[in-house]
């Protein structure tokens, strides 16, 4: 008696969950047919661009964010969640790419990677010797935004920031690595040196500048110089065209000691189970209107030369969205630093910030 | 009959049963994680260089001490906003009285990070504060970026927490006693120093505990409001953990910061119960 009970029960709830599962598959989406887990940038993709490939494809997508290249090793090396895909920037890819954790690209089965201009495949190359690993999404540079009507004449170099002129109108990054970039190259050292005397060198400049420093911001750089809380900030190029849209006095420049320029790419990881799938969504990153839809959201410089092709000629000389070879000529790509370098510069990070 | 008693005792510890688990996995668990993180360095091999490097190292020291006088300040500031206001709530009528405590609670009904932006836009130096005391004719002033400023985004953010247990305690004391003291000759100042204040000394400390605690660990308020120049102890911890990536050396600044709370809240937590029962005598 009871166990025929069990049955009915039990047949029921199979019942049930049957039914369930046909509602799910008669709505005409199609049939999911895999997943990836990828992580990315926080605002750094286009949200509906997700829903499109999962619509195309049947693949869905795990969409994880972090705020920085450390944050997302962190996540990704505590091996919590499995990553199918990570997006970060150039210095970490080498890192990781060193440190084998990523898979060859299937370029053969990808469409559309012809659309990223052959120069940034070479940019990328630096740090990807080959162009096994690394697909280009966004770059830009580092620079200076200022507002022209608040400097006494147009801003060229670094020397702004250290000489005292705009004291306590100046916003630095609350980030490393920028932040000693922009004393390295001030002093017409190489970004990426391993000299432990230059970077005490730049050390000793930054604190000099502390205390002509208004902040150390990340986020929020951008809207303290548009709101004329501050004249000047460092800033990356992508922030700084949007803060020209919402203030026009404000102006972008990279100085002519030459700056960052940097990279942000994708990388399949040996985590990845199906790189059929991975290399799919790569291709769709390439694709014109899927690339378009993402510049339009982010509004950082694009390799994708079908994109840049087809803006406006306001948009295409803007420095900030397409800088000039002429401006980038004094400028490198940050590269991983070794160990002792790093440890050193966390160091003396740490001593600047709590002096 | 008493074995009633057991099956009910059972039958009531069952029901702690879904805060047991809950505990289990989401504050001890990651406790002992941290405790070995605190206890091993990169390489996985044993040591205590984590834990008194809150001590030794200078960087640490100095933001243990900024973090202590931050918390020290806000609640003091705390305390003395909230007796006054308290003291003047006590005679108002019921509606009166709730519509104040509602005031009161109302920033709490917003997202903790919001309450801290907005003061961002307050204070920076085109801030409203500056709009307002140029437009009055004063001179603006510098205050975004500086320790006055994560002291008063401290202060906006804590003091509910300050102010209802002590409201609480007040409201319990019986009002004969007030008249008691009254008609033996005490004056107002006599009558808070002698029978307010002492028997609202319970809601002070859970006041305290709930005001100093948590701003001598945050590290968000410090961030936005202190532009990044000043460091905490939170902000240090929080740097290891994500941008130096070191959680040995995160760990044991947590274990050791944690260590300092305890004492200081198991200091208080004994003077509120002997409170307590000298109330009862």
């Amino acid at each position: 008696m009871s166990i025929s009970r069990k049955m009915i029960k039990t047949l029921l709830a199979a019942a049930c969950l049957m039914a369930v599962c046909a509602l799910f598959t008669g709505c005409g989406k199609k049939k999911i047919i895999g997943e990836l887990t990828v992580i990315n940038y926080g605002e750094y993709l286009d949200p509906d661009m997700l829903d499109l490939f999962t619509e195309e494809t049947g693949i869905k997508i795990n969409y994880e964010e972090a705020l920085t290249p450390e944050e997302m090793y962190t996540k990704y090396s505590s091996g919590a969640i499995k990553y199918d895909l990570v997006c970060t920037s150039d210095y970490m890819m080498q890192k990781m790419i060193k440190d084998g954790e990523f898979l060859q690209i299937p370029w053969d089965q990808m469409e559309y990677k012809d659309n990223i201009g052959k120069k940034y495949y070479e940019y990328a190359a630096m740090f990807d010797e080959g162009n096994k690993y690394c697909l280009p999404y966004f770059w830009g540079t580092l620079g200076i935004l200022y507002n022209t009507k608040k400097v006494s004449k147009p801003v060229d170099s670094w020397d702004v920031l250290f000489n005292g002129e705009y004291s306590g109108e100046i916003i630095m990054q609350n980030s490393m690595r920028d932040t000693f970039m922009v004393a390295l190259k001030y002093l017409g050292y190489s970004i990426n040196t391993t000299n432990p005397d230059e970077i005490r060198a730049a050390y000793d400049l930054l604190l000099k500048q502390k205390s002509q420093v208004q902040a150390y911001l990340v986020d929020e750089a951008r809207d303290e110089v548009v709101a004329g809380n501050a004249v000047m900030a460092v800033i990356y190029s992508g922030e700084a065209y949007l803060g020209h849209e919402y203030n026009n006095d404000l102006a972008y420049v990279i100085p002519k000691e030459g700056s960052n320029v940097w990279f942000d790419c994708w990388a399949i990881t040996k985590n990845c189970e199906n790189t059929e799938f991975a290399a799919k969504f790569l291709d769709f990153l390439c694709r014109e209107d899927v690339a378009a839809a993402n510049f339009e959201y982010i509004y950082y410089s694009t390799p994708n030369t079908k994109v840049i092709e087809g803006l406006d000629e306001e948009d295409r000389e803007n420095e900030s969205l397409v800088p000039s070879e002429d401006a980038t000529k004094n400028c490198e790509v940050c590269l991983q630093a070794p160990d002792d370098i790093t440890a050193l510069m966390n160091d003396l990070w740490k001593k600047l910030k709590s002096e | 009959m008493n074995e009633d008693k057991v099956r009910n005792g059972n039958r009531r510890s069952l029901l702690s049963g879904p805060y047991a688990l809950w505990i289990a996995g989401f504050t001890i668990l990651p406790l002992i994680v941290i405790m070995k993180y605190a206890l091993t360095d990169k390489t996985g091999a044993f040591t205590t260089a984590n834990l008194t490097a809150i001590f030794t190292d200078p960087i640490n020291r100095k933001a243990l001490w900024l973090s202590l006088k931050i918390a020290v300040g806000t609640t003091l500031i705390c305390i003395l906003l909230s007796y006054p206001m308290v003291l003047a709530m006590k005679h108002l009528g019921l509606g009166k009285k709730g519509f104040s405590l509602f005031i009161i609670i109302l920033p709490m009904w917003m997202n903790f990070i919001l309450r801290v932006l907005a003061w961002q836009m307050i204070l920076s130096n085109n801030g409203l504060l500056n709009l307002l005391l140029t437009t009055l004719g004063f001179e603006p002033v510098r205050i975004a970026n500086t320790e006055t400023a994560i002291m008063i985004g401290s202060v906006y953010d804590y003091l509910p927490y300050m102010m209802l247990p002590i409201f609480t305690a007040i409201m319990e004391i019986n009002e004969d006693l007030i008249e008691a003291a009254k008609d033996l000759g005490a004056g107002g100042f006599t009558v808070f120093r002698k029978v307010i204040f002492p028997l609202s000394i319970p809601g002070l400390l859970s006041g305290f505990v709930m005001v100093f605690v948590p701003s001598m660990t945050s590290f968000v308020i410090a961030d936005i409001l202190g532009g990044g120049k000043l460091q905490l102890i939170g902000n240090i911890i929080e740097q290891e953990f994500t941008t130096a990536n070191n959680w040995p050396a995160g760990s044991g600044l947590s274990v050791m910061l944690m260590l300092l709370v305890l004492i200081s809240t198991a200091f208080t937590m004994r003077r509120k119960t002997e409170g307590r029962e000298s109330a009862l005598w």
